[in-house]
């Protein structure tokens, strides 16, 4: 591998390093590209979860670009008479005749819009489940709050987007959702009215709310979600990425692959499977088939009305909400002013400032790289628990009138169920989530003291029958292991610690030889014996991990009971 | 490690960098970075970024059965992503040419039917296969290697130099001496920041103009219309049935507040009518008329059980009574549907006696308080 040089000592000789030379003798980018290309990140599947969120949006700009090129956001009355004969000669906005010449007189139109659709689906999605990692996981923790804020603005910019969006093509089920909109808009006390009218540029629906979604939608909130994932990168970048405990991590480090090539080549496979996702989802799954609805019509409305997945739980706190109008002096307070904004507006304010909350309640002001367990934290793991679940009974309850009649309930019912729900269930939750961590925490704790369940049973010579346990590392006098629980997973299987070949492939039935397996894992470890000095910084202290080659051995320690 | 620290000065007009400014170059001649091989001097600048290699396992080693196998099974899953790419090609610019048009007709040809579909198959199937082979081509081709990066918290000298720079620029500017001048400039940023959003301020309309929230286009004489602008008698509907109409003045069945339902009541629901206070006569025999809009969030109520009398909202489930005056009775609503005064004119077709005596559709601030 090493480089001779017959000319002066360090010039290139070849092509392409000449080449490189000429470029960084003007730019001088080799010394930022090297600390680029060194920077080490940390490698467990839940840290891909906000790259899916980041791939999606490429997705998004992308197709999304490709639709402004045949999209019309004008609400100038047109009869249609183009393709799709079921719509000929109906009259209807611009906005929606060229949505369905975009899906159907647009060679692959129709790919390119639902394309973006589930794409848009799969970035609001993305970023909820993201939120829930970085939550449970305790990543927003100092010095992570400024991410943390700037993730839940993300994260209600998209659903602000998506809602746009999603009313551009002017149909019947997006201009229904307009109308409850506006109607939420109307709700606000003392200026109300004036924002309805500001919006919409004078009564309901107008001629101008199309156009001013629009730019909304393809320029303003796009611009400052772009700078916001930017910052969100950069201050990520900057800060370096946490990491979950285990042998060789401290707050100090960071143990990982290097972003080149190892990180690079799966984060650009990361982003073709989440593209190719879209692209199979567009093409074969039919999404919002608006030319089923017909055009908006204020007197028209279907059943089972149900608005993009997240937007369902704001629609679910309008219907459960009770039927309380505030009236004092003859200024109302209507009901859905509640329900649509008081609900989310609260539930977004505390999300946003939980950082701050759990900083003054647990008085923890440190600065954290390392992540945490859900089970080792189990007040807020279950807060969380508690804040999802009455998500959810809203969530459901912006279906209930689907459920009720798939499944034969009463309506009423459902409504009842969610009004009661929203206020029983939650505390439930975090009752059963608080009992879950602690148990599981006290079987870690077990585990460590006296060692793992084997599953090989002795019969003692005063005919006492015991289960041998395999301790985890040295122990004392009473055969009680010393190890102290250090917030790493816990072994809890043979073969978690090479004391067991690893496990059988196959879902429903074994898909390989039992044989072949602990004859492959025998000479893996004659393979791996030269590099056992360093081997255990390679995991979270289970070598077993990721579905690495185990160790194979037999364990060190006798076991013992 | 990171940075050699910055001296004063520099080397004036000689034609050579400055001395403080070399960085690693000081430390490591060419002829010393000519004598190490790639690895050596890759770990080198991992180093000095502050990343060292704890762990290196090598991939398959070249030639080997295991490397050959590998690499088939990368090569594979990117020549079905060219594949797949190929047959997008054919099928998006083939169709209308060499294939059946992809065009939507009525019936539907079968091939227009799984156009887009095949689009999306193929499409989404070439770039999944870029995906897999990206990914096992760094699981199995490349070594697996772990580093392992120092984490630097904030430098205290660097705060201190850097607030010293920020603060000596700051006395140097005397603003903190000079108070008018500052609040001038505070005054300044504030109108600047004003007479920059102000034009924002055509979009506000004010919504007393010309009561369009308290009206409809609904007015003594004016006629009930179906959809297709026909007009209605007494005894067209049938009984027990609902009907949608539209005030007869232009673009009436577009506007958003005009929808009414007209309503024959059956005979037994007339036995227990319970009309509102004071408006007793606002039906017309067992025909009674009620605005469309739901007052809770303005969507259209449209689905009317007969037997049970009730008109339910499909948006949030507001149920409305119509023997009691269209009384919410159960969901959020918290008003009745406002009802039409209707009566039959001189031709015998239904007319309205007036507008609603009510603000339509949701509620709002000043819904009380409007004339």
């Amino acid at each position: 591998m090493a480089t001779t040089t017959t000319t002066a000592p360090g010039q290139p000789t070849t092509l392409v390093g000449k080449a490189a030379l000429e470029v960084d003798d003007r730019l001088i980018v080799a010394g930022p590209l090297r600390r680029t290309l060194n920077k080490v990140f940390p490698d467990h599947w839940s840290f891909l979860l906000g790259e899916i969120a980041l791939y999606a949006f490429v997705v998004l700009l992308l197709s999304g670009t490709y639709l402004t090129f045949f999209y019309d956001a004008t609400m100038t009355e047109v009869t249609y008479e183009g393709s799709y004969a079921a719509m000929r000669g109906i009259e209807m906005s611009a906005a929606f005749e060229s949505s369905l010449d975009i899906s159907f007189d647009v060679r692959g139109g129709l790919l390119i819009r639902q394309m973006h659709h589930w794409a848009a689906l799969l970035f609001v999605a993305a970023i909820c489940v993201h939120l829930l990692r970085i939550f449970f996981t305790g990543a927003f923790r100092r010095p992570r709050e400024t991410n943390w804020f700037i993730g839940v603005a993300l994260l209600v910019l998209a659903m602000l987007e998506g809602f746009a969006g999603y009313t551009l093509p002017d149909d019947l089920l997006s201009g229904t959702g307009l109308r409850i909109f506006s109607a939420v808009f109307l709700s606000i006390p003392v200026i109300g009215t004036w924002v309805y009218f500001t919006v919409f540029g004078g009564d309901f629906p107008g001629e101008l709310i199309i156009g001013r979604l629009y730019i909304l939608h393809v320029l303003i909130i796009p611009a400052i979600l772009l700078a916001l994932i930017a910052l969100h990168l950069l201050i990520l970048v900057k800060q370096k990425h946490t990491q979950f405990p285990g042998a060789g991590r401290t707050e100090h480090n960071v143990v990982g692959h290097r972003l080149f090539p190892t990180f690079a080549g799966k984060a650009t496979a990361l982003f073709f499977i989440v593209f190719g996702l879209c692209a199979a989802l567009g093409g074969l799954v039919q999404i919002n088939p608006f030319w089923l609805f017909g055009p908006y019509n204020p007197a028209q409305v279907s059943a089972g009305s149900q608005p993009d997945w997240y937007i369902g739980f704001v629609d679910g706190g309008s219907r459960i909400f009770p039927p309380w109008e505030i009236v004092l002096w003859g200024y109302h307070i209507p009901p859905v002013l509640w329900g649509a904004l008081g609900i989310p507006g609260i539930m977004f304010t505390l999300l946003a400032l939980y950082p701050i909350i759990e900083r003054k309640l647990t008085g923890d002001t440190a600065s954290h790289h390392l992540l945490q367990r859900p089970r080792d934290v189990p007040v807020r793991t279950s807060l969380g628990m508690m804040a999802i679940t009455a998500y959810v009974v809203l969530w459901i309850s912006g279906g209930n009138d689907v459920i009720a009649e798939k499944f034969d309930i009463s309506l009423n019912a459902m409504t009842w169920f969610g009004r009661i729900g929203f206020l029983v269930l939650p505390p439930i939750a975090y009752w059963i989530t608080y009992r879950i961590c602690l148990g599981l925490e006290r079987h870690d704790r077990e585990v460590l003291e006296h060692g793992i369940e084997t599953g090989v049973i002795r019969r003692l010579p005063s005919g006492e029958f015991i289960e041998v346990h395999q301790p985890l590392g040295p122990v004392d006098e009473h055969g009680h292991g010393q190890l102290a629980y250090g917030g790493a997973s816990v072994p809890k299987k043979m073969n978690q610690v090479g004391g067991a070949r690893r496990a059988i492939r196959g879902f429903f039935s074994p898909i390989e030889e039992p044989a072949a397996v602990q004859r492959q894992a025998e000479l893996e470890a004659r393979g791996l014996e030269s590099e056992q000095s360093s081997r255990e910084l390679t995991g979270s202290g289970r070598p077993s991990e990721g579905g690495r080659p185990s160790e194979g051995g037999r364990p060190q320690q006798e076991p013992r009971d | 490690m990171t940075t050699t620290e910055h001296g004063p000065g520099s080397a004036g007009g000689d034609n050579t960098s400055g001395p403080h400014h070399s960085g690693p170059d000081a430390e490591h001649s060419p002829q010393q970075l000519a004598a190490m091989d790639r690895t050596e001097l890759d770990r080198l600048g991992a180093r000095y970024d502050g990343v060292e290699v704890l762990h290196v396992e090598p991939a398959a080693p070249p030639g080997s059965p295991l490397e050959k196998k590998n690499t088939r099974q990368v090569t594979l899953w990117f020549a079905l992503a060219a594949l797949f790419a190929v047959a997008f090609l054919v099928i998006y610019a083939g169709s209308g040419w060499f294939l059946p048009s992809w065009e939507w007709e009525i019936g539907g040809s079968t091939w227009s039917a799984i156009y887009t579909p095949l689009l999306g198959a193929t499409m989404g199937a070439s770039l999944i296969c870029i995906g897999v082979g990206l990914v096992l081509y760094v699981k199995k081709l490349l070594p697996h290697e772990t580093a392992v990066q120092d984490k630097h918290d904030g430098s205290h000298f660097d705060r201190v130099t850097t607030g010293a720079t920020l603060m000596s620029s700051l006395e140097n500017s005397g603003l903190p001496r000079r108070k008018v001048l500052l609040g001038t400039i505070g005054v300044m940023g504030a109108a600047f920041g004003a007479m920059l959003i102000a034009p924002l301020g055509g979009l506000i309309k004010n919504p007393n103009t010309g009561n369009l929230l308290a009206t409809t286009p609904w007015a003594e004489g004016v006629r009930l219309l179906r959809e297709d602008g026909t007009p209605i008698r007494p005894g067209d509907q049938q009984v027990g049935s609902l009907e949608t109409v539209f005030p007869a003045v232009e673009g009436g069945n577009r506007a958003a507040d005009a929808a009414v339902m007209l309503i024959r009541l059956r005979p037994d629901q007339m036995d227990t009518l319970v009309p509102a206070e004071g408006r007793e006569d606002f039906g017309y025999g067992d025909y009674i008329a009620y605005s469309k809009i739901c007052t809770h969030a303005g969507c259209p109520v449209s689905l009317y059980e007969q037997e049970t009398s009730r008109i339910l909202c499909p948006c949030h489930q507001s149920q409305f009574d119509v023997t009691q005056g269209a009384k919410p009775v159960f969901g959020p609503a918290t008003r009745s549907l406002p009802q039409l005064p209707i009566t039959v004119d001189d031709e015998g077709y239904f007319r309205a006696r007036g507008d609603f005596p009510e603000p339509v559709g949701p509620s709002f601030w000043n819904i009380g308080r409007l004339d």
